[in-house]
């Protein structure tokens, strides 16, 4: 038995390694036969022992100390029915022996392997099936918050105004720096790329329209929109993920308070709110980018700049840019909260709900976008 | 000889798996332990009592090294846990099941057990499989329960399972956190006997928090009560329930104190 003074781990020698020796039908155990310490002993022994027939005497003689795992290691390889004729009895081996025997005739059920054909379709159908759950789920999301909507138009009272503020606190406010941080360097890029170019044509004045109708009608909403997506798809589905595992959306369920009306509609709203001033951060921190740049590469005076914005460029692309943000605010905190909702009981699907609403709110922002490019196209805007 | 206070001064060193001495702990203002002293003798089952906000929970955190105290010593065989260097010589002979088994939810049962084995020993890949088998077979788990993950057990066998994973490297000490709660009440004598059993032939030293009225009365060895930030008192329970500190007579001679005591003398008899 593994009696903590005598087996002080830490600085116990080479010379009490487990070993064994078997001969004249005696197996002799020496050393410290602990989980720890076998390595490949229990290979060894069983190698030794295969090829004997009948009864074996053992010898405990040398034994240091000995647990499970070492009496399971013997008595694995002994015959069963004449188990252990002990030479020299130790207490503990017999007493763990009685413990382990009972449990020799296991066998591991062998899992059965599914064959390659049968197992490709069974993906193939899974797949399948899950994708038509996803959508049938999306669907009576996007419906149940139809409706709470409806319902918190008719009772404005309703809304739930404190989280509301704390989640556009946590979602909105605290992304400012990090969006004009961004929007910032990208305005600053174009302007520098552009430079090169410009230059060489002679109308390097144009690098204000680059950038002007590039931050304000693509860039500014769309980094905004993907930034959010990164810090509040992610939050939203997170929060209520371990909301869900821990129960609380039931005990919401059982005390009949409309989850959609509580988690979700705040997070929509505050979405709806704080995206669009997001965009308004993400439009000024690029446009000063792009002017720095202008004004130490291309000697553009600032006041050119500002004046040549006003007058080339205009408040068109703004607006342009601006129409976007609503649905891009709408995709992101949906598909947060509703994959939150959809999380199982293991800590794996909470990660897995996590990615998959960041991946699908990116994907819809970059889809909606290009349709609003063709959208807008065909419209002549 | 059982010792009867929470220092036990005539046992030597080597027979005393934990030492507390001098715990201090607080969170900002709120002190919880204030100069608490604590000894398990190797062997025994001890059981922690005490009302909420006691800080049981606690005492076993900071005793596991999860929590550092403000003041004392914490020794585990003699190594001081909280100190880097002494701590790796005590953490592989400890095994801890937690209160709700805390099974790694991406793993199955089988392979929850395999772990800890996995990872100290160089134990061959067969060897290890058919041992943690044999492990869960020992804590009274069916065979197929080893392929399933843990979100597919009920509350109880999550806790063998946690159980057979915490002796998985036969660790000499054993903690365990509120084992019975939560369980039904066939569900905690079956557990209770498999804790006495589990000592009987592995020779563990077991130190478990519990509420479990039966479960004092059935496993423990001794109980320390947990009040006024220190152990009141650390003695078996019939001489606890002599104790004339209010507390403890509330705790032990109360209807459900009475009702376990009699109960506990039905099983003796």
């Amino acid at each position: 038995m593994t009696m903590f003074d005598n087996d002080d781990r830490s600085n116990t020698s080479s010379d009490n390694a487990p070993s064994f020796t078997f001969k004249d039908k005696v197996l002799a155990l020496a050393g410290e036969w602990t989980a720890t310490r076998l390595g490949n002993v229990p290979d060894a022994l069983a190698a030794a022992v295969r090829d004997h027939d009948g009864a074996i005497s053992l010898d405990l003689e040398q034994l240091g100390s000995i647990d499970t795992a070492g009496v399971f290691a013997v008595a694995r390889v002994l015959p069963e029915d004449e188990l252990v004729k002990v030479v020299t009895v130790g207490r503990d081996f017999d007493r763990m022996a009685d413990l382990v025997r009972p449990a020799l005739q296991y066998s591991r059920p062998e899992a059965p392997k599914p064959r390659f054909v049968n197992a490709l379709f069974q993906s193939i159908g899974k797949g399948v099936v899950e994708t038509a759950n996803e959508a049938y789920r999306g669907q009576t999301f996007a419906g149940r918050l139809v409706l709470s909507i409806g319902r918190t138009i008719r009772h404005p009272r309703r809304l739930r105004a404190t989280p509301l503020v704390a989640i556009m606190g946590q979602a909105g406010l605290s992304a400012i720096p990090i969006v004009a941080l961004m929007t910032f360097f990208i305005g600053a890029v174009l302007a520098l790329v552009g430079s090169n170019m410009l230059q060489t044509l002679g109308v390097k004045i144009y690098a204000v329209e680059l950038v002007g109708i590039g931050i304000l009608r693509e860039f500014g909403a769309v980094v905004a929109a993907i930034l959010f997506a990164g810090r509040s798809a992610s939050a939203f589905a997170a929060q209520l993920g371990s909301m869900k595992m821990n129960q609380e959306i039931d005990a919401m369920s059982v005390m009949n308070i409309d989850r959609f009306e509580a988690l979700v509609i705040p997070r929509v709203l505050a979405a709806l709110v704080m995206l669009p001033l997001l965009t308004v951060v993400a439009d000024v921190g690029g446009l000063v980018g792009g002017l720095l740049v202008s004004w130490t590469l291309l000697d553009i005076e600032p006041t050119l700049f500002l004046q040549r914005l006003v007058e080339a460029v205009g408040p068109q692309p703004f607006w342009v840019g601006m129409a976007k943000v609503p649905l891009f605010a709408l995709a992101i905190a949906t598909t947060g909260c509703r994959h939150g909702m959809s999380v199982g009981g293991d800590v794996q699907s909470l990660g897995d709900r996590v990615t998959r609403a960041v991946v699908q709110s990116i994907f819809l922002i970059i889809m909606f976008d290009a349709l609003f490019a063709v959208l807008f196209e065909r419209l002549d805007l | 000889m059982t010792p009867t206070t929470s220092i036990s001064q005539d046992v030597p060193e080597s027979e005393l798996p934990i030492q507390v001495r001098g715990l201090r702990t607080s969170f900002g203002e709120h002190v919880i332990h204030d100069g608490l002293d604590l000894d398990v003798v190797s062997g025994e089952i001890m059981g922690i009592v005490g009302g909420s906000g006691t800080g049981k929970s606690v005492l076993l955190n900071t005793i596991l090294g999860l929590n550092t105290p403000d003041a004392g010593i914490v020794k585990l065989f003699g190594c001081d846990i909280h100190d880097a260097a002494q701590r790796r010589t005590a953490e592989n002979r400890i095994g801890v099941l937690f209160q709700n088994g805390a099974l790694f939810s991406a793993l199955t049962v089988q392979e929850n057990v395999e772990a800890p084995m996995i990872e100290h020993t160089s134990l061959p890949k067969d060897f290890v499989a058919a041992l943690a088998a044999f492990k869960l077979r020992l804590v009274g788990l069916p065979d197929e329960a080893g392929a399933k993950q843990p979100s597919e057990l009920s509350g109880g066998m999550r806790k063998r399972a946690g159980i057979a994973r915490a002796i998985a490297l036969d660790p000499p000490l054993l903690f365990l956190d509120e084992p019975t709660a939560g369980l039904d009440p066939m569900a905690a004598e079956e557990f209770d006997q498999l804790i006495c059993a589990l000592r009987d032939s592995l020779g563990l030293t077991i130190f478990m928090v519990t509420h479990d009225l039966d479960s004092l009365h059935a496993v423990c060895d001794r109980v320390a009560v947990l009040a006024d930030k220190k152990v009141i008192a650390c003695a078996s329970v019939p001489e606890l329930e002599r104790s004339d500190h209010p507390w403890i007579q509330k705790y032990f001679n109360g209807p459900r104190g009475r009702a376990a005591k009699a109960t506990a003398n039905e099983s003796a008899k």
